[in-house]
């Protein structure tokens, strides 16, 4: 009946017309934005600090001598002056990115990887597995981010590992609603129609066409969340809830530079300023991702 | 121009207008050189299908296209005044007054927020000075117009609360609120279900003959244009290959793609069982136009003269013509 | 010889394809406070009808008529709440005939060309994915998929690698054509599959599907409002009015002489191509009612110019005729409560 004839003497090194693909566009796209790598580059800059900084900074960022304690900018041999207990501030600031990039992203990866597995089950199963998935998502959605990461850390204890885990618990229920919305839209879509037209297994589904489809603005969306955990871990830190003295971590040095304000305010606003930098580049960055990813195809 | 029009009762008159949109890297050429006349009272319809110019010629006339990236030539001429060179507060006050336009998707064009009712209001009170009361008569009189049954309570309604003919009517009557001598009519019929449809095309007809209205009205279908229009102006790759009265096009058409288009399947002209007369091909880039005539790479009848260079239009009848070499005048 | 390589005609040649009795699908509207449902859309009541081998069954009617949720339980992509779907004398779905196994013999391509792609997937990856869910195994369904393209009038050098966004409309309805075709299916649903094309390219795509009706040996049922179309390209048609059926017949017999009311209001709703002679009257006034709260009785009495006090009490059902044609409308039926007129009877007779 069906004469679907396989031709055999089909040359097989005639090239086929390709074309980039998807992600190789926003790549192109990404690459002249001129803000995106400009955001691009400081984020690189901080990271290779956050590898290398122990051999980059002048200092051990420990050490320090009361002799030495606040002083200015441009004080001979600290260009960027000394903390509260002596300790060079250009070596905490250095080697204290590791710390401070690592409470940022790393929460965030987490909570990208569970809340998106959430969102895309609720998402494409529908139906009343989707209301108890999502509504229970949204008990946690409806405290403030701060709030909650306060309470869970309160409840866990303070510690580097802790902080983790309640970052991370605030940042799965955006993610999670994102991943659902974004999964309902493309579940309604016919392509995924014709696929269960095919007869393929929901898992088959969401492999080969939801997955790829869905998991770019999902990740959009999560960058933009880098910012916001670095914040409130620097927060966390702030309140004695995150790292622990004397581990260098920006929001940490924010909170015992706190009295130097009245002597050395250039001093105290330092590590506010890195997280401000920090912030801003990372939401500059999410920002150019969206718009390249945002191709009228 | 046409031999038969007087000047003086020309209502509109479009001279050799050019729209090319300057959007990605090579600038798109939308109308290449469009002449077209109306008179006071006249139904035109422009057919063509997607990327012909059609609605880009319509919409030319109200200057409805994005100034930053539309290059506009030629002249517009709309009851003695040229749109072209309007200063931006003329052409406010001329849009909606003297011309008005309607759209394929009345949604699009009706604010969700308010009633209709209130919409036409505030149409009839931009235009002219009177009160509400006044104001709203009018708005009943017009919801009559159009044939809106238990027009008082539907002055209440919100959009989304009627019907797709309902609307198709409300939008109607929003412009005519402004008693315009010239509608726009962009495929107002397009996405309706073949009874509206029908009906649709029948008040506008009415509208024509009871109103003196005159209508530009752009479809791709044939069956719709004729039933509604006086005469029939055919588009493709942005110009006008073949325009004349209704009857003369339909029945005489001079150019090969005017012909094809009739006997395309959806126009009724098939044999069941044999297979479709097609146009080869697809339609061309409107950004590398070839040389000569657009509509030699897919036309039966073409021969190498076609490639040289654009046809000239040539007079099949008096007031019936058409861009094509091939054609013999019957002298 | 690829895994799939089974499809069976089980029945015979006399045998239906398709015998849909009964089918019926009622989208509630939500409920208020309290959990009492608001009220129902009664998109497709109690739709019954064949799909005979071979042929080309279309499906016409206006906004609520419900022939594309009707397309969708055909599928089983929606689940219906009543009737049967019987494929090949198997019910569907059930130990006869599991739904993977119908699946692969009943395709659907759809009206929205763009939306029926994976925007990120290759022309020859979202053809060839059928195929693999099937157990055919990657190469080889790349090869069928490849195939399957030139069979569209696709060269494979030139388009297999790309993307849909680079195909124009017509294009891409034919890659769903081919997708469609991967599995070797013996029925394909066509909703509104022209619908969106410019007039030229849906020509060469009605073309491609009657070339392929005949080389692949496959039943269509095609869902359109085009009556034009509709005419060119169907055996039968079936007329469907808020949900229900109001008449099914042969193509030509249906056009030249439609016996429902609706059906003739239809057909003379086509806008004439005779200058000379255009529509005065438009045939029916008023929009296609809303499927909500259908009329009682007889659901076109409402706008029906020969509608008598019987109609809106009594359900008219669908009735053949000596001639093959089924309408259902009091006016045929001899023992309803309608009240025949001699006029009325001579036309029937």
């Amino acid at each position: 009946m069906f004469n679907i004839a396989v031709d055999q003497n089909k040359v097989p090194d005639v090239p086929y017309e390709r074309s980039a693909g998807y992600w190789e566009n926003v790549g192109r796209r990404l690459l002249r934005d001129p803000v995106a790598m400009a955001a691009g580059a400081v984020i690189l800059f901080l990271l290779i600090l956050a590898v290398f900084g122990q051999w980059l900074a002048p200092y051990d960022p420990y050490d320090g001598s009361i002799m030495t304690r606040l002083k200015p900018i441009g004080f001979e041999g600290h260009p960027l002056g000394t903390d509260e207990l002596g300790r060079d501030m250009l070596s905490r600031l250095i080697v204290g990115a590791k710390l401070s990039l690592f409470m940022g992203i790393t929460p965030v990866i987490i909570a990208f990887l569970i809340g998106s597995c959430i969102g895309i089950v609720a998402g494409y199963t529908g139906g009343w597995v989707n209301s108890v998935i999502m509504r229970t998502i949204d008990i946690f959605y409806a405290f403030p981010s701060v709030l909650l990461a306060i309470a869970l850390s309160g409840v866990l204890g303070a510690g580097i590992t802790n902080s983790l885990i309640s970052l991370t618990v605030v940042f799965i229920p955006p993610i999670a609603r994102v991943a659902e919305s974004v999964t309902t839209q493309i579940r309604g879509r016919d392509f995924v129609e014709a696929a269960r037209a095919s007869g393929a297994h929901a898992w088959t589904i969401v492999r080969v066409h939801v997955l790829g489809n869905v998991l770019g603005p999902i990740f959009v969306y999560a960058t933009s969340l880098i910012a916001v955990s670095m914040i409130l871990a620097s927060g966390l830190s702030f309140l004695g809830l995150g790292v622990k003295p004397p581990e260098p971590e920006w929001g940490l040095m924010l909170n015992t530079l706190r009295t130097a304000i009245y002597v050395q305010p250039w001093i105290a606003a330092l590590p506010g300023v890195m997280i401000f930098a920090t912030s801003i580049a990372f939401n500059m960055l999410s920002d150019g991702l969206r718009t390249a990813m945002e191709i009228k195809d | 121009m046409s031999v038969l029009s007087n000047a003086v009762e020309q209502l509109v008159s479009i001279e050799d207008l050019c729209v090319t949109f300057k959007t990605g890297k090579k600038p798109v050429r939308a109308v290449d050189g469009v002449n077209l006349g109306l008179r006071s009272g006249e139904v035109i319809a422009l057919i063509g299908e997607s990327g012909s110019g059609k609605s880009v010629t319509l919409r030319s006339v109200l200057k409805l296209h994005p100034p930053r990236r539309t290059e506009m030539s030629g002249r517009i001429v709309v009851d003695g005044e040229d749109v072209m060179t309007m200063s931006p507060a003329r052409l406010a006050d001329f849009r909606g007054s003297k011309v008005s336009m309607i759209f394929q998707e009345p949604l699009l064009a009706l604010d969700p927020v308010y009633t209709v009712g209130d919409q036409i209001i505030e149409a009839i009170r931009r235009h002219e000075t009177v009160d509400k009361a006044t104001a709203k008569a009018r708005a009943l009189e017009l919801f009559e117009l159009v044939r809106i049954p238990s027009p008082e309570r539907r002055l209440g309604a919100y959009p989304h609360e009627m019907s797709g003919g309902m609307r198709q009517r409300a939008m109607i009557s929003l412009a005519l609120a402004s008693r315009p001598q010239l509608l726009l009519a962009d495929e107002p019929t397009t996405a309706l279900d073949a009874t509206v449809q029908i009906q649709i095309l029948l008040l506008l007809r009415e509208l024509q003959r009871d109103l003196g209205l005159s209508v530009i009205f752009v479809t791709h279908d044939i069956g719709a244009a004729v039933e509604v229009a006086d005469r029939i102006a055919v588009m493709y790759a942005g110009k006008i290959v073949e325009e004349g009265p209704v009857r003369a096009l339909i029945r005489e058409p001079a150019h090969p793609y005017t012909r094809a288009l009739l006997s395309s399947v959806a126009h009724g002209g098939f044999v069941k069982g044999s297979r479709l007369q097609t146009i080869s091909g697809s339609p061309p880039d409107l950004s590398n136009l070839p040389k000569g005539c657009s509509f030699a790479d897919r036309c039966p009848d073409a021969i190498p003269a076609c490639r040289a260079q654009v046809p000239e239009e040539v007079w099949v009848a008096d007031n019936h013509r058409a861009r094509c070499i091939r054609i013999e005048v019957a002298s | 010889m690829a895994s799939d390589d089974q499809t069976i005609d089980l029945g015979g040649p006399a045998q239906p394809l398709l015998k849909v009795t009964n089918l019926t699908k009622h989208f509630p509207l939500g409920k208020d406070l309290l959990g009492r449902s608001s009220g129902v859309v009664r998109a497709v009541d109690g739709v019954s009808f064949d799909v005979f081998k071979g042929e080309t069954l279309s499906v016409v009617g206006e906004s609520g008529c419900g022939k594309s949720t009707t397309a969708r339980l055909l599928m089983n992509l929606l689940e219906r709440d009543k009737g049967e779907i019987i494929f090949d004398g198997a019910q569907v779905d059930s130990t006869d005939l599991r739904l993977k196994d119908f699946r692969r013999q009943a395709q659907m391509v759809f009206q929205d060309s763009y939306a029926s792609l994976n925007p990120r997937l290759t022309i020859e990856d979202s053809i060839a994915f059928a195929p693999q869910v099937h157990g055919v195994e990657k190469r080889q369904a790349i090869e069928r998929a490849r195939s399957l393209l030139q069979k569209v009038g696709l060269e494979p050098r030139r388009f297999a690698e790309r993307y849909p966004h680079e195909l124009s409309g017509g294009q891409r309805q034919r890659v769903n054509i081919a997708r469609a075709l991967a599995l070797q299916p013996r029925l394909i649903v066509l909703d509104e599959a022209v619908s969106a094309l410019d007039k030229s390219v849906e020509a060469q795509v009605l073309n491609l599907l009657l070339d392929l009706k005949e080389e692949f040996d496959l039943t269509y049922v095609f869902i359109s409002h085009d009556l034009n179309v509709v005419r060119f390209i169907s055996d039968r048609v079936m007329v469907m009015y808020l949900g229900q059926v109001v008449e099914i017949g042969e193509s030509e017999a249906l056009f030249e002489s439609p016996r429902h009311p609706y059906t003739q209001a239809l057909l003379s709703s086509i806008p004439s191509l005779d200058p000379d002679d255009r529509t005065n009257k438009p045939p029916l006034s008023g929009d296609p009612p809303n499927p909500i709260n259908p009329p009682s009785g007889c659901r076109f009495h409402t706008r029906c110019k020969m509608a008598q006090p019987a109609c809106a009490s009594q359900v008219p059902s669908l009735v053949e005729h000596s001639d093959g044609q089924s309408v259902a409308c009091l006016m045929y039926e001899p023992d309803s409560a309608y009240e025949h007129s001699q006029a009325i009877e001579e036309v029937t007779s």
